[in-house]
């Protein structure tokens, strides 16, 4: 956290140096500043670009990094889009630390074909890169891939849903995230797959954003439309919860199964308390180490990453159902993040 | 820019307590704070950080500014006039589609693709400048409006795909020339060209002081004479193509046609356009004073990169000093009066 801590006052000196004088306790110019980059000392460097950094996801892998960053004694530099879509702030984000001489950059891209020009001039400077969470399209813009596989995630939400309805007939709600992003889609149909279904099945889609308030008005919305829904696939926990308030207020609660994916804490409190039925638990912190620990040991004069590598996922669920594996809740809050 | 006074004649009895002193111009000059403050920024980065101080880094900076530098050129017109643009980023994105679609699907040559995204850009440009002028409605509510029909209309004609594999003309302004050790883009120097040209017709054409006259008073304005209806809707038009132009340095910065481009442009560059010191009231400021407003921004992010701060401290500074702009251009009218 040293790092953190020592933020404020490089920002209270900058601050003060630009004329903010009223927010200047320090006077300015004592040269080297505290909280800087270490420049020209030979530490090596690692970049992280984020979609955002304002999602839990994306501030969870950041912490992540910064764990690795320590125990492999490299330097974390951050950066992210203003918004999700913001591929012009992750460009100019690339281009930035390309100028700060870092080894190796890791990002998990907004849109995957947007950012592969600037990506491939990066890697044209001898710069390591890799994608984190989302692949590049087409992959070989990056040199490795730390992901989670969506359209597993998906199937296995998609077959526990399956075996939940012990051969009910399905009235299948699906609240997904927008038109044309990759992890939504693979989510969607990985789920339509592993449930046995087509989008035929689908009784009602609606696009969500991954936000609770708009999972809220998207299932009050398919209600209106089909009350008898019983099944509802969401992109992510936040979804999932305003699936489920807006199920409450019409006391369908109980009655209507909902699976989701993502497993930060809060949405395997909420698998816990029985809100969300199952629940595909992915793991950012370790996409994130494993990339910092990659750079390191090219930095070190090691081998390139390359390929893709899986970071796994688990369901996670306190109904177990036959022929489905899954781990209870004590192991899924044990292993979430945020 | 202020008009300069005559030099007073010393046989004038209030020369000693009216002679504005080349210190008192100073303060007065829109463009004094931003410009002391860009040149603080730089100081404190040099200071900070070895890598800022290189040719290759600015030229990066420029570069990274130019989309929203060109955006910002059409928003000081419209605000000279006292009017508001908040649909300029969505009009460029949609621009962008157009442009990279035709082209990519080959259904017009490169050149003619790029000609049909500045005529529809212009197109929205002079949409806007009929429904101010001669319904009329406020700009605010037009380029609200507006915003979010060239945002649906991106995403309809784009069917949410990015477009890529561009033909070479479209990408040609992103490519770069060396000048001695630093790589420059030709794309910045448009924008810098641009920037050149519309501060020259602004301060030394009649067109530029109608447009500074139209956003001090209309009717004093149309009084002398200039026809208002039609330098209202000639300054949108002309601000619309300037989104065309920033178009294409999009397309050429980033090889894609992206339908999710532009979403803070609007306020990115109102931001660029205040913190140079044009008041948001109409008929005060310059695009040199805007210029200098994006660099502050550019230099501030890329500066803040190269330390190893967050992201989120550059918008939080930003929000700080555009705050500051803000109350140093009334406190300076304030003196002025």
């Amino acid at each position: 956290m040293s790092r953190i801590s020592r933020l404020p006052s490089s920002l209270i000196r900058a601050a003060a140096c630009t004329g903010v004088a009223a927010l200047a306790l320090t006077a300015c110019g004592s040269g080297s500043g505290s909280g800087t980059a270490s420049t020209g000392s030979g530490s090596v460097k690692v970049g992280l670009i984020t979609k955002t950094d304002t999602n839990p996801f994306f501030v969870k892998m950041k912490e992540g990094a910064e764990k690795a960053a320590k125990e492999n004694g490299v330097e974390l530099s951050t950066a992210a889009g203003k918004f999700d879509g913001d591929n012009a702030g992750q460009v100019t984000a690339i281009e930035n630390m390309v100028a700060a001489g870092v080894k190796g950059i890791l990002i998990t891209p907004s849109d995957s074909k947007a950012i592969v020009p600037a990506l491939e001039k990066a890697k044209a400077k001898g710069v390591l890169v890799i994608a984190l969470d989302t692949p590049t399209d087409p992959e070989s813009a990056v040199d490795a891939l730390f992901a989670t596989d969506n359209l597993k995630a998906g199937e296995l939400i998609g077959e526990y849903a399956k075996a939940a309805m012990k051969g009910k007939s399905a009235k299948i709600a699906t609240l997904d995230l927008a038109p044309g992003v990759s992890v939504g889609i693979q989510r969607h149909n990985g789920f339509l797959k592993g449930f046995g279904a087509t989008d035929k099945d689908v009784l009602c889609a609606q696009d969500t954003g991954g936000d609770q308030a708009k999972g809220q008005t998207a299932m009050e919305n398919c209600l209106q439309k089909s009350p008898d829904i019983n099944v509802v696939y969401t992109i992510n926990e936040p979804a999932a919860l305003g699936a489920y308030t807006a199920l409450k207020a019409k006391g369908r609660e109980k009655d209507v199964l909902i699976v989701s994916v993502d497993g930060g804490c809060t949405g395997t409190q909420a698998v816990k308390a029985g809100k969300i039925a199952a629940t595909s638990q992915q793991y950012p912190l370790k996409m994130a180490a494993e990339g910092v620990k990659a750079v390191a040991t090219f930095a070190k004069g090691g081998k390139k990453a390359s390929g893709y590598t899986d970071t796994g996922v688990t369901l996670i669920t306190d109904k177990a159902q036959d022929g489905v594996t899954s781990k209870d809740t004590a192991y899924g809050l044990e292993n979430c993040w945020g | 820019m202020t008009a300069t006074s005559t030099p007073p004649s010393t046989s004038s009895p209030y020369s000693e307590l009216k002679a504005p002193t080349t210190a008192r111009r100073l303060l007065t000059q829109p463009t004094t704070g931003p410009l002391v403050a860009l040149l603080l920024a730089c100081v404190f980065f040099s200071v900070s950080t070895d890598q800022f101080l290189t040719g290759g880094n600015f030229s990066l900076i420029v570069q990274q500014v130019m989309v929203v530098g060109t955006l910002a050129i059409g928003q000081t017109l419209i605000i000279l006039t006292a009017g508001i643009d908040l649909s300029c980023g969505a009009v460029m994105a949609f621009g962008s589609i157009v442009i990279a679609k035709m082209a990519a699907e080959g259904s017009l040559p490169p050149l003619a693709a790029i000609a049909l995204g500045l005529v529809v850009c212009g197109g929205f440009g002079l949409l806007n400048g009929a429904l101010v002028q001669k319904i009329p409605l406020p700009p605010f509510i037009v380029t609200l409006g507006m915003l979010n029909v060239a945002f649906a209309l991106t995403h309809i004609y784009s069917e949410e795909q990015t477009v890529s594999s561009l033909p070479g003309p479209l990408t040609a302004l992103g490519q770069t020339f060396p000048l001695g050790k630093t790589d420059i883009t030709y794309g910045s120097l448009v924008t810098i060209a641009l920037f050149l040209a519309f501060a020259y017709a602004l301060s030394n054409t009649s067109w530029g002081r109608h447009v500074y006259a139209l956003g001090n008073s209309p009717e004093a304005a149309r009084l002398n004479g200039i026809r208002t209806s039609r330098l209202t809707i000639g300054v949108y038009t002309v601000a619309g193509i300037l989104y065309g132009i920033a178009a294409l340095l999009l397309i050429s910065r980033t090889g894609v046609g992206d339908p999710q481009a532009g979403q803070t442009d609007n306020l990115d560059s109102i931001t660029a356009v205040v913190l140079g010191g044009t008041s948001l009231f109409g008929g005060r400021g310059s695009v040199l004073g805007t210029f200098i407003g994006v660099l502050i921004v550019g230099v501030f992010r890329n500066g803040l990169q190269l330390m190893g701060v967050a992201s989120i401290y550059q918008t939080l500074i930003t929000g700080v000093l555009v705050i500051l702009a803000v109350t140093v251009d009334q406190l300076s009218r304030k003196k002025a009066r």
